[in-house]
């Protein structure tokens, strides 16, 4: 039993694997905190299938993949962020016309002319088998700059989520901390797309953190235990990737989706209270302030 | 708070003009506040109160005018409480502590900061609410808490929006009293507020604003007829009880189809003075 357990260990991939599912799931469980508090689940679900756009092109291209996705992401969620914050249009249709769009883009070069490099289906649904170094070193970067970003920035992060007009009253450039969280969420998109796909992370960024809501009414233990739900996700939906022979994304995110039915069956009313709160409209996503006067 | 020169002036608006988009919903207004003063600023809704407190908080520009502001000015700002996720996962240390984001790096209270917190909210006397989550205090407990908030940074000049608004009259005494106190510790506070009895007689100093200010002064030669109709574009009436202005809505009182007519209307129970016992002004 031990043995047939330990055994897909013996191969890199594996590992590679299994360190890249665990600290994309802490990773995603952080980010997704702020995701999911700001009310911008569908952002992170938007930013994902825009980020599979340069995926595509970049494949196509002959490029570097993380260079090229990664450039694509993080414009695509500066545009994001400048449309939500100036409501040029709606946020939910800027976001619906830049997000889709891009994925269609990736969709239709493929049909095009075809793929080379990276696997289409490992991109949409996530793949153990093409996890490499190069995607350890990935999200081990990104997990460092974010931890650094909330580590240094904890205050104003949790000011500019829980009441940004007041928070940028009080001097903190709130601008520039959603532009921070939303190139942090394209890099953690980015960096987990080969094992998540782009279809699966957003609940990868949802889950961890419902979950924990669920259990606590601090944001210090919710930061703390989405991260740890998120790792453990990851680790555990892994090895059952394996095991049971299925796809690395759906089997994280149903590992993860059972833990949230469990969690919400023991906490009873207190869970599904807190679970109703986050669905409720957050004033995090309300209308944003003009640029600061000085 | 610290103690500020009374007269010393803290920021001016002059010739202000600002809006959203192309309306304009201040034009042309001056305002200074010194010091250690309590002003309340009223008006229809619409009229550009929580504009104005944007403005003087600097986190809206102005399209026309300037505000001049005295260097280094430390302001607080506080919500409406209607604004507020009561939802969010937030104890009340948390919340209080999040508004200290300047200094320390680290995301853990230094044993200064925890000391700090802790005389801010025995001042408020919510000492022993520290853990509980925000959601889980009565009314007059959360508008405490972003007071709290706002203190702990230690400002000269505290903002508050509508601060009783949708409160009881119990509630609304609670907040007007512990206003008045830190005022008196030298705290100028600039309020927004539609209640002219229950709060804006009780100040020092009343500024009526319909976009434009139509009047700025104590309460006994601001809410009058003449300004309060201009202000809300409403016939109005003032009574005097107590040595205080009472404002009357004369709509209702000779509406010939009104079911009850009060010919001779008591000021209603919270009109009355209730922060001195001396008439304002």
């Amino acid at each position: 039993m031990i043995d047939e357990f330990l055994r897909p260990f013996d191969f890199e991939f594996f590992r590679n694997g299994l360190l890249v599912a665990t600290m994309s799931g802490a990773l995603c469980g952080a980010i997704g905190v702020y995701v999911v508090l700001k009310g911008m689940s569908y952002i992170g679900h938007g930013l994902s299938h825009a980020i599979f756009g340069g995926f595509a092109a970049s494949s196509l291209l002959g490029i570097n993949y993380l260079l090229g996705a990664g450039v694509w992401g993080v414009v695509s969620a500066l545009m994001i962020n400048g449309v939500t914050r100036r409501r040029i249009i709606g946020s939910d249709a800027a976001i619906g016309v830049i997000t889709t769009a891009s994925f269609a883009l990736g969709l239709a070069l493929f049909a095009l002319f075809g793929t080379s490099g990276r696997s289409f289906d490992a991109a949409l649904f996530g793949s153990i088998l093409g996890v490499g170094f190069d995607d350890v070193i990935a999200i081990f970067v990104v997990s460092i700059l974010a931890a650094v970003l909330i580590f240094l920035r904890y205050r104003a992060l949790l000011f500019t989520t829980f009441d940004p007009e007041v928070a940028d009253v009080a001097g903190v450039n709130t601008a520039r901390m959603d532009a921070l969280l939303m190139v942090v969420l394209a890099g953690s998109i980015l960096a987990t797309m080969q094992v998540l796909g782009v279809t699966l992370i957003a609940a990868a960024l949802v889950i961890p953190a419902a979950v924990a809501r669920m259990l606590t009414n601090s944001f210090a233990r919710m930061l703390q235990l989405a991260t740890g739900i998120g790792a453990v996700c990851g680790f555990a939906g892994m090895n059952l990737s394996y095991h049971l022979d299925i796809q690395s994304g759906p089997t994280i995110v149903l590992v993860a989706a059972t833990l949230f039915a469990l969690v919400f069956v023991v906490t009873g009313a207190t869970g599904r209270r807190r679970a109703a709160a986050i669905a409720a409209p957050v004033p995090g996503g309300r209308a944003p302030l003009p640029a600061r006067a000085d | 708070m610290s103690a500020v020169a009374e007269r010393d002036e803290l920021l001016a608006l002059a010739g202000v003009t600002c809006g959203y988009g192309h309306e304009a919903v201040l034009i042309d207004v001056d305002l200074a506040v010194h010091g250690g003063e309590f002003i309340g600023i009223v008006g229809p809704s619409g009229a550009g109160k929580t504009t104005a407190l944007r403005v003087i908080a600097g986190s809206m520009r102005v399209a026309q005018g300037s505000v001049t502001r005295r260097a280094g000015l430390r302001m607080a700002y506080v919500p409406q409480v209607e604004t507020i996720n009561w939802s969010f996962p937030v104890t009340v240390r948390e919340c209080v502590l999040m508004a200290r984001v300047h200094g320390r790096r680290v995301p853990w209270a230094s044993r200064a900061e925890r000391a700090q917190v802790a005389a801010v909210l025995a001042q408020l006397d919510i000492g022993d609410l520290a853990d509980r989550h925000i959601r889980e205090l009565s009314g007059g407990q959360q508008q405490r808490v972003f007071i709290a908030r706002a203190l702990v940074g230690d400002p000269e000049l505290l903002l508050m929006d509508e601060p009783t608004s949708g409160v009881d009259v119990r509630l609304r005494h609670e907040i007007l009293h512990l206003l008045d106190d830190l005022n008196a510790h030298g705290l100028a506070i600039v309020l927004s507020t539609h209640d002219l009895n229950g709060i804006a007689a009780h100040l020092p100093r009343v500024v009526c604003l319909n976009r434009s200010v139509i009047g700025d002064g104590v309460p006994h030669d601001v809410l009058t007829t003449d300004v309060l109709e201009r202000t809300y574009g409403a016939s109005m009436e003032v009574l005097v009880h107590g040595g205080m202005p009472v404002v009357v809505d004369s709509f209702r009182r000779h509406a010939p189809h009104h079911p009850h007519p009060h010919p001779h209307p008591e000021p209603p129970p919270h009109a009355r003075p209730h922060v001195h016992s001396e008439a304002p002004g």
